[in-house]
């Protein structure tokens, strides 16, 4: 065994690998909670690749023959169903980790200096995820399948003068059609996998340079052992966090298994219903809402209103409100990382932040009229789409004030050492 | 060229058709679910190719798939396969979707996944709704489903009901009569400014009872959310042996993960 390993080292750097990204790569041993959603991300990317390998041997790219075969899948292959509501609770699942694992960076200031391009890199990634979720979510080809698809597409077409020829360019038709399918399948299962992959090692790449971020927000390369030159408040990553993770991968398939056996549409969330009727190009649903893990954005998207006889500003913001993530790192001035050392303001301002994430999500799942509307005074407006206007300027100001309220905000005094206890 | 729908138009499309669903006050009667009642669901198969099969496909589910409801192949062959005789072929009509176009105005939907898009409530109501309308192009009318297409296919064992609409002075009092029906009740605004409280009424019996219909109608709709997702059952048993499993394995992994960080200081 050794003398085969030895062979390999001459030729590849396998040990060497293992040692420094593996059983010597030094973690913060303070860890808590919030840090198993990286390795719980890393654990449904697999599995999402897996599955959709499998998934791929049976399903079929055509518009005729797409909602039969995720059929045939669930009925007539061994196994299939299985298969299949693996992966599509995985997409669920997918997002819930990795905003969770977004929320941890902002609770304990892990994209500032140095992990300003460690976070730039997984805002990346949070959008091939995006973009994955929204190919493969035309692929079942049910009426939602190809209803958000045609709202998706067509918000590029309402960009100013190429607007049209970007809609066609993009659908590779008039409309969403058999060609778009096609296309779309091939982003879903090679293109966007790749990007995504590649972002995923150069995200554990730049994390291993500049050594993981902790609750305490405070760098433990700073105190090294003077014999061994390991930082004090470090720990190898293997043994001590591959077994603490595999505790959290447990846990984490128990709480997934529970959606996958016991309800796999997720009460019309995972899976909508309307999904189930195949696509009809002649027929828009009543009520046309995207997957939950993008309402947020499109309850932005409705609330904003028209102006200059154009729509486009609501896909400004809602672009916006993503790519205003990538400036993180620079908004805040705080003299502390982590929250557990920060005054009341950026405390407030998190949870009003989450609480309008939160709202904007529901929202972005039902009729603008699921409030009622105002009286007279306000133009008997919806009221939803009232507060989702105030709840996106909010989402805005959360950002946008960043430097001011972070740069006032009182500190407590951080400890030399992590609190360990 | 300027075919393509405007994305921000169909969502105001949208906004306001989800505005006119969100109005009707229908109350649904809950379907009786009883998933591993394999009697229910035989009988349920019975009805379906007797009573459905005709205009509905059903046309992911193979024949033989029946054996899950504890049938043998023969069985099946002997008492529920009239539009075919291989036992592998899936649940399809000779009916083509133009005739069906022309002669009922729509083409009846594939039933395979339909209480998947409905829910069983809805599709139980909507079985027991039905009501004489000499309006209606097809003589019937639903109370959940207002202008349905379909006629009353079962009317010869249900009977004939009539509609029975009592005006009320507000909304109050209209919910009130609506949840003391207790059964299929819809509240409507009136044009008058009161409120119309609409339910049914027996005028002819037919060749069940209300109760045995009712029972029917059950059956057919367990059956229905099987033939939805046959692998139900499966699933369900699979995810408890899962969760066992992973039960133990936390565990082990536990124990594993304090031994190791014991000596963490």
């Amino acid at each position: 065994m050794q003398k085969m390993l030895n062979w390999i080292d001459e030729r590849f750097p396998l040990s060497a690998l293992w040692k420094s990204q593996v059983s010597e790569y030094y973690a913060p041993k303070n860890f808590n909670f919030w840090y198993f959603f990286g390795s719980l991300a890393l654990v449904v990317l697999v599995m999402q690749i897996a599955t959709g390998i499998f998934l791929t041997m049976s399903y079929k790219p055509d518009a005729t023959k797409a909602f039969e075969s995720v059929e045939y899948i669930m009925r007539d292959v061994s196994g299939g169903w299985f298969i299949r509501y693996l992966h599509s609770t995985g997409a669920s699942a997918f997002f819930i980790v990795v905003y969770l694992h977004m929320f941890r960076a902002l609770l304990y200031g892990s994209y500032r200096k140095p992990r300003e391009l460690l976070w730039i890199v997984g805002c990346f990634i949070y959008l091939a995820l995006m973009a994955e979720a929204f190919f493969g979510y035309l692929l079942p080809w049910g009426q939602m399948s190809y209803w958000g698809a045609q709202v998706i597409v067509n918000l590029f077409s309402a960009v100013p003068v190429i607007g049209d020829d970007l809609g066609i360019w993009i659908r590779g038709d008039y409309t969403i059609s058999d060609v778009t399918l096609n296309r779309f399948f091939a982003f879903h299962v090679i293109a966007v996998p790749l990007v995504l992959l590649l972002l995923v090692v150069v995200h554990l790449m730049a994390l291993h340079e500049v050594g993981s971020n902790n609750p305490d927000g405070i760098e433990i390369k700073d105190k090294k052992d003077p014999l061994t030159g390991h930082p004090l408040d470090g720990i190898p990553f293997h043994p001590y966090y591959t077994v603490k993770d595999l505790v959290g991968v447990v846990v984490f398939l128990a709480l997934f298994s529970v959606v996958v056996f016991f309800w796999p549409d997720g009460g019309g969330y995972f899976l909508e219903r309307d999904n189930f009727i195949p696509a009809n190009p002649l027929q828009t649903p009543e009520h046309i809402a995207p997957v939950w893990y993008f309402t947020p954005y499109y309850a932005m998207l409705r609330a904003v209103p028209s102006f200059l006889q154009s729509q486009f500003w609501g896909v400004l913001v809602m672009g916006a409100a993503v790519v205003i993530l990538f400036f993180m790192p620079w908004l805040d001035r705080g003299r502390v990382k982590s929250i557990r050392y920060r005054g009341p303001l950026y405390k407030i301002w998190l949870a009003v932040f989450v609480v309008c994430f939160l709202v904007l999500g529901y929202l972005g799942t039902v009729p603008v009229t699921v409030w009622g509307q105002f009286g007279d005074m306000m133009g008997a407006a919806d009221r939803a789409t009232v507060v989702a206007r105030v709840l996106t300027l909010v989402y805005f100001l959360f950002f946008l004030l960043m430097p001011w309220y972070t740069a006032r905000d009182a500190t407590k005094p951080v400890p030399e050492r992590v609190t360990w206890t | 060229m300027r075919t393509v729908i405007r994305g921000i138009g169909v969502v105001l499309l949208v906004a306001a058709s989800a505005a006119f669903a969100a109005e009707t006050g229908l109350r649904l009667e809950p379907a009786p679910g009883r998933r591993l009642d394999h009697e229910s669901l035989q009988r349920g198969a019975r009805n379906f190719v007797n009573y459905c099969l005709t205009c509905h496909s059903a046309q992911y589910m193979r024949y033989n798939r029946l054996t899950d409801l504890g049938l043998t192949e023969q069985q099946i062959k002997d008492n529920l396969m009239f539009a075919t005789d291989k036992i592998g072929s899936t649940m399809t009509v000779a009916m083509s979707k133009a005739d069906a176009t022309a002669w009922f105005g729509a083409p009846p939907p594939d039933l395979s996944v339909e209480a998947r898009v409905r829910g069983t409530d809805w599709l139980y109501s909507y079985l027991n709704a039905f009501y004489r309308d000499e309006k209606a192009p097809s003589g019937w009318n639903n109370l959940v489903f207002p202008n349905v297409a379909m006629p009353h296919v079962l009317w010869g064992v249900q009977g004939v009901n009539t509609l029975v609409e009592t005006e009320y002075e507000d909304r109050e009092k209209g919910e009130a009569a609506a949840i003391a029906a207790k059964g299929l009740a819809k509240l409507e605004p009136a044009p008058n400014g009161k409120y119309v409280v609409k339910t049914l009424a027996q005028q002819t019996p037919g060749s069940l009872s209300p109760v045995e219909y009712k029972a029917l109608v059950a059956d057919l709709v367990n059956f229905l959310d099987y033939v939805a997702e046959p692998a139900r059952n499966e699933r369900i048993n699979a995810g408890i042996a899962v969760l066992i499993f992973l039960g133990v394995l936390f565990a082990f992994a536990y124990a594993l993960k304090r031994d190791y960080w014991k000596d963490i200081h």
